[in-house]
């Protein structure tokens, strides 16, 4: 049991490795025994993480599954889970299986696509799992290059210029995260994330270059954490690299992108920025929820306008992300809750949404949304389905798309009423730029010649769409499964978080102020 | 088991007939469904006659959200004001699936192969699970479960005809409203949980007295935000627009979800929170206000309207103005008994139009009909019941000399509100009650417009058509006949329960009343002439089309003539639809693409693609001879990058610890 979470992590790797060894792809059935070999590896993955959640005391506010081990030059690798964190792992372990599944139909090099995505899984799990900041550090960014090549190999024409954005975008603001990491370390002497969730940084006010930085070094290492997390969201603006990333991924690459590599933004915050800032993100409150409302309503308006599904799509995660910040910088425990539960559901939801585009594009190999038109005449199954996940997109009660969006903004309301207001606008355009693109994808009259012959759902397809379908209304209809595994964790993760903001201010006010770089 | 068979039944019903019509024949799956409706309906009333008064019965069904201090379950809330809404969601829908049967079975919209009816069917069930779901909430949140769920069914049965464009338009402008309403809804909501620390209606309502004393202002606020959830549900004014277009949906769904039931959601709302509104008299204010403006902005509008199933919906709309002048003045029992009666005859008035235009085939003109009273003598017979219902006829003072409240189902009501109105002493009890005679009076012309308009006189549609028209099958009929036995006999019926002297003990604990609110007592003993004023205004109605429509329609096309920009204003339904494109729709189009183009695509993309793209990329382009285009060794270039920046960390670190 000891090595459990390491198994977890690792057993896709492993499963890469063996691919990378022995696979080749001489022949139709090699070919097809890298995919059974793939699907194979996540589908234990996900058979084994969920041992973690039958294992896991949810009433246990510490780390489980605890491993602490030498790693090189004097490093650790350090890992557990914890209520926030293990939500996300069994996310991750839950949507590959279907993911590998959805691309299915790949035919252009398919074992370093397997590789890639096996790869990816591997390195996801530990974002999730690492407890050492450096381990955590070269989880996140190495995330990228099994994802740079997904785009950049499978994607559409423009590729390489969405590749190049992606990358240079989220690099750019890592840098700046791992300055703030080098600095952490030395001021702190620790890179153990559980000892720094203890250490107070210091928030005294300075002057830099005769500005007042209120909060001190707190606030500018909160500003280089949250330049990556702010682009990996992304919140507005940083994410106008999200549209373009989407629309050439593949179709698996787009499920992983919007499904769980945007949740690094926000398991970030819960993880770094809350618990080593607090009195930063105290300063930084207004300035979040400013810029996640604007997010809110600036994207879902973008969406209304867009002629590519995929862009709507992408478009429409980035508000819904809007809610996520919303909520985890209400510092409350429904917004936390919330957040956590909303990532968790968009994970689901938005997984759902592009898998649906790709079931179109690939009968079409279009992806304009005035292309369509009348779907439901032949493709009922697939309508149903679609409907579904759009209700959910929508936030329709009953799918989990709700029960995120209405904690995050019920916790944030005690905050920050006016806010809240504004947000829910995006609760109305989303119900438009939703229930419009439906309806020219799939009613009206099928009048296009090269729709009317397009089959329905395949079984490959159905067996996709079955669990998202469920786990979205399963969610929707008993989320207190998830709120009592994160609860306990939120509640510790608000209590440091408002104890160390008091002991913080009392080492201010007993100390004398000081002044950095002139004044 | 009983009470949870009554919610859970229509459900089951919508999911055999939903996913297993494949295997279990359409025609098998639509009868299924109706019986288990028949079967919720009688174990409504089951429970509606044998309910003990005055007492909560709550069934636990499962946790759903627990967060901290917050804790909401999936709990079914029986109690004295939710038992007539199960009468009526039930019986309403058990009869409108009846009829469906023989409405649904040839429809011209559909060519031969396709499957439609399973699906019809399923819809209408899911709606009235969803429907009862909602009357039965213990908590604001699974009535807002309900709430947007029959916003779901109602979305769905709107754009059921899914080929025409028109249909799923109006399907879209139906949710979108409602959720502008579902806005406040649930800001009313975080508020009630910021005041109140707690959404389970008992707990609210005990505090609500304490909560007033200290935090009166927020508390208005709230409840006026729960109110606009009310208002997009029900259709009032300003946020209205959605109902009339709601009329593309086949016709036993706008008799369902667009008259009886759904669109009175907003009303019962408003009765449940009445221990809040008690305490919050702005916001009754306000009710009453935009109540009577909606009963007399519908009901001019009918005036001119030719669609058969426009004029019934902004009829409805009107009547639903109605409702909530009597739960702005606090006559709570009013608004639930004309409810209760409206539900009646409102959906015998649209089935009776549904089976005109199936007999018309699908001609919805009142102008192209004419004479029909021969061809469908049921049907006429069926739509003149519910036209004296609508309308109030009845004799007044009966009550008071009989202790019989003599009439037709409307009369009994609708006498009620207005009397209840003038008994009120609000500040705006007296613009109110004028307004509302007014409003009367509109409602008895264009009532009997229709009537005349359709059934008599001369038929002024293609003659070649005329021989076509039929009757209709007999399971339409008997749902009329069901219907027409209700709107005859509720109001005589129930009045002492809502209204008369056993009214506080039929409601007991489920409305709130408070000490200084005395309406229920004092309508019975306003003056004589206040009495008669609804009658008048019936009469003056009734003659006024009668002369117009039966004798002399040259004069009144002259009228429409010499007052053509009043016609007009009345006919575009006083421009809100123009309105609204103008200040909501092509403004938020313009600048979503003002923003996609400019920002996304402008500056943002722009900036920050000169640091990253333009920047970075040109330093590496020093180094071009790496450049072999092939994204794996930009990977492994990347992967070395990474290993590097880890190293110098690692010494970093080492060197300093």
């Amino acid at each position: 049991m000891t090595y459990l979470l390491s198994f977890v992590i690792f057993l896709p790797l492993i499963g890469a490795i063996t691919l990378m060894i022995f696979g080749n792809e001489d022949k139709k059935e090699s070919i097809q025994n890298i995919k059974v070999l793939t699907m194979v590896t996540t589908l234990s993955t996900f058979i084994i993480s969920l041992g973690l959640v039958f294992l896991f005391d949810p009433l246990g506010d510490e780390f489980q599954f605890l491993e602490d081990r030498n790693w090189i030059a004097g490093l650790r690798y350090k890992i557990g889970v914890d209520g926030i964190s293990l939500p996300f792992v069994i996310l991750t372990t839950f949507l590959m299986p279907l993911v590998i599944a959805a691309s299915w139909n790949v035919d252009h090099r398919v074992k370093d696509y397997m590789v890639a995505f096996l790869f990816l899984e591997s390195l996801m799990i530990g974002v999730f799992c690492a407890l050492d900041i450096i381990l955590f550090y070269v989880f996140f960014e190495a995330g990228l290059i099994p994802m740079f090549i997904i785009i950049g190999i499978w994607g559409g024409k423009e590729r390489i210029y969405a590749t190049f954005k992606f990358f240079l975008y989220t690099l750019l603001g890592s840098i700046l995260m791992l300055v703030a990491i080098v600095y952490l370390i030395t001021i702190s002497g620790t890179t153990d994330i559980e000892k720094l969730h203890e250490f107070i940084v210091p928030s005294d006010s300075f002057y830099l270059f005769g500005i007042s930085v209120s909060g001190g070094i707190q606030t500018l290492l909160w500003l280089a954490f949250f330049a990556s997390f702010a682009v990996k969201m992304p919140m507005w603006p940083f994410h106008t690299w999200l549209p373009d990333a989407h629309v050439q991924a593949p179709t698996g690459g787009s499920m992983v992108l919007a499904a769980i590599l945007l949740k690094m933004g926000g398991y970030g915050f819960l993880r770094f920025s809350l618990p080593l800032f607090p009195e930063a993100s105290i300063i930084m409150q207004d300035a979040v929820f400013l810029l996640s409302v604007i997010a809110i309503i600036y994207t879902s308006l973008v969406a209304l306008v867009q002629d590519d599904i995929k862009k709507l799509i992408a478009y429409s995660s980035v508000a819904h992300m809007g809610f996520v910040t919303i909520g985890i910088f209400s510092m409350s425990h429904q917004g936390i809750d919330g957040a956590i539960f909303q990532m968790i559901s968009h994970g689901i939801i938005s997984a759902a949404l592009f898998f649906c585009v790709g079931v179109i594009y690939d009968r079409t190999k279009t992806r304009l949304i005035n292309d369509y038109g009348g779907l439901v005449s032949n493709m009922p199954k697939f309508a149903m389905f679609f409907m579904l996940f759009t209700m959910a997109n929508v936030g329709l009660p009953g799918t989990s798309g709700f029960i995120g969006e209405f904690l995050s903004l019920l916790g944030a309301f005690k905050v920050k009423p006016w806010f809240v207001a504004a947000a829910l606008l995006g609760v109305v355009l989303s119900a438009a730029y939703s229930l419009s693109l439906y309806k020219r994808i799939i009613f009206g009259n099928l009048i296009k010649a090269n729709l009317k012959s397009l089959p329905d759902l395949s079984f490959k397809e159905i067996v996709v769409f079955i669990p998202l379908a469920f786990m979205t209304v399963f969610l929707g209809i008993f989320p207190f499964l998830i709120l009592d595994l994160t609860s306990s964790s939120v509640s510790l993760l608000i209590g440091n978080f408002n104890s160390e903001l008091q002991f913080g201010r009392l080492i201010i006010s007993q100390s004398p102020s000081i002044t950095l770089l002139g004044n | 088991m009983l009470l949870q068979s009554i919610t859970f039944l229509p459900l089951l019903g919508a999911l055999v007939a939903g996913f297993f019509y494949r295997f279990l024949g359409e025609k098998f799956v639509t009868i299924f469904a109706t019986f288990l409706l028949a079967v919720s309906c009688i174990l409504s009333w089951v429970v509606f006659f044998t309910y003990p008064e005055g007492t909560i019965v709550k069934v636990l069904l499962s946790d759903w959200i627990k967060s901290a201090d917050l804790e909401i379950s999936w709990m079914l809330r029986f109690d004295n004001l939710n038992s007539v809404m199960l009468v009526v969601i039930t019986t309403i829908s058990s009869v409108v699936h009846l009829y469906s049967i023989g409405y649904m079975s040839h429809d011209e919209n559909w060519e031969q192969a396709e499957k439609y009816k399973a699906r019809f069917f399923a819809y209408l069930s899911l709606f009235t699970f969803m429907m009862l779901m909602l009357v039965t909430a213990d908590n604001f949140l699974q009535m807002f479960f309900g709430w947007e769920g029959v916003g779901l069914a109602s979305y769905l049965l709107i754009g059921f005809y899914y080929k025409k464009s028109d249909a799923n338009s109006a399907a879209i402008k139906a949710f979108i409203v409602n959720r502008v309403g579902d806005f406040g809804f649930a800001l009313g909501i975080f508020g009630i949980f910021y005041l109140f620390g707690n959404i389970n209606f008992d707990p609210i309502f005990l505090d609500a007295k304490k909560i007033a004393e200290s935090n009166y202002v927020q508390l208005e606020l709230f409840a006026f935000l729960l109110f606009v959830g009310a208002m997009g549900k029900s259709a009032q004014l300003f946020l209205h627009t959605w109902l009339p277009d709601a009329m593309e949906g086949p016709t036993p769904v706008s008799a369902l979800i667009h008259a009886a039931t759904m669109v009175t959601a907003g009303v019962f709302l408003v009765c449940r929170i009445s221990p809040i509104l008690e305490l919050t008299p702005i916001t009754t204010s306000i009710i009453t206000v935009v109540g009577t403006a909606t009963a007399f902005f519908a009901a001019s509008v009918a005036l001119v309207q030719t669609d058969i199933k426009r004029i019934i919906a902004y009829s409805t709309c009107s009547q639903l103005g109605y409702m909530f002048v009597a739960a702005g003045i606090g006559f709570y029992q009013a608004a639930m008994f004309h409810l209760f009666t409206h539900a009646f005859f409102k959906a015998l008035l649209f089935l009776g139009a549904g089976s005109v235009i199936t007999g018309m085939h699908h001609e919805q003109n009142i102008f192209k009909m004419g004479g029909l009273r021969i061809k469908m003598p049921y049907t006429f017979a069926s739509m003149l019941i519910g036209t004296l219902a609508i309308t109030g006829v009845g004799i007044p003072f009966a009550y008071d000399l009989f202790n019989l409240q003599i009439g037709f189902a409307g009369f009994a009501s609708k006498d009620a509100i207005l009397e209840g109105v003038y008994a009120s002493k609000t500040s705006v009890s007296i613009y109110a009650f004028w307004v509302l005679i007014a409003a009367a009076i509109m409602t008895s012309f264009y009532s009997w417009r229709l009537i005349f308009v359709t059934f008599f006189g001369k038929f002024s549609g293609d003659f070649n058509n005329y021989n076509k028209i039929h009757e209709s099958p007999i399971t339409m009929l008997v749902s009329l006949i069901i219907l027409v036995f209700g709107s005859i006999s509720v109001g005589l019926i129930f009045y002492e329960q809502f209204v008369g002297h056993e009214a506080k003990s039929f409601f007991g604990q489920s409305i709130y009343i408070a000490k200084s609110n005395h309406i229920l007592h004092d309508f019975h003993y306003v003056p004589a002439w206040i009495k008669l004023c609804p009658f008048i205004a019936m009469t003056i109605g009734l003659v006024l089309s009668t002369y117009f429509y039966l004798f002399d329609q040259r004069l009144m096309n002259a009228i429409y003539n010499q007052h053509r920009n009043l016609y007009t204003f009345l006919y575009k339904k006083w421009f809100f639809d123009e309105l609204y494109k103008i200040v909501f729709v092509t403004p938020a189009e313009r600048i979503g693409r003002f923003f996609w183009i400019n920002f996304d695509g402008g500056i943002i993309n722009k900036f920050l693609n000169l640091v990253s793209l333009n920047f970075i990329p040109k330093m590496s382009k020093e180094a071009g001879t790496i450049q072999t285009g092939f994204v794996t060794h930009y990977a492994f270039a990347m992967i070395i990058g990474l290993v590097s920046v880890t190293i110098l960390l690692i010494v970093y670190v080492v060197a300093y610890s």
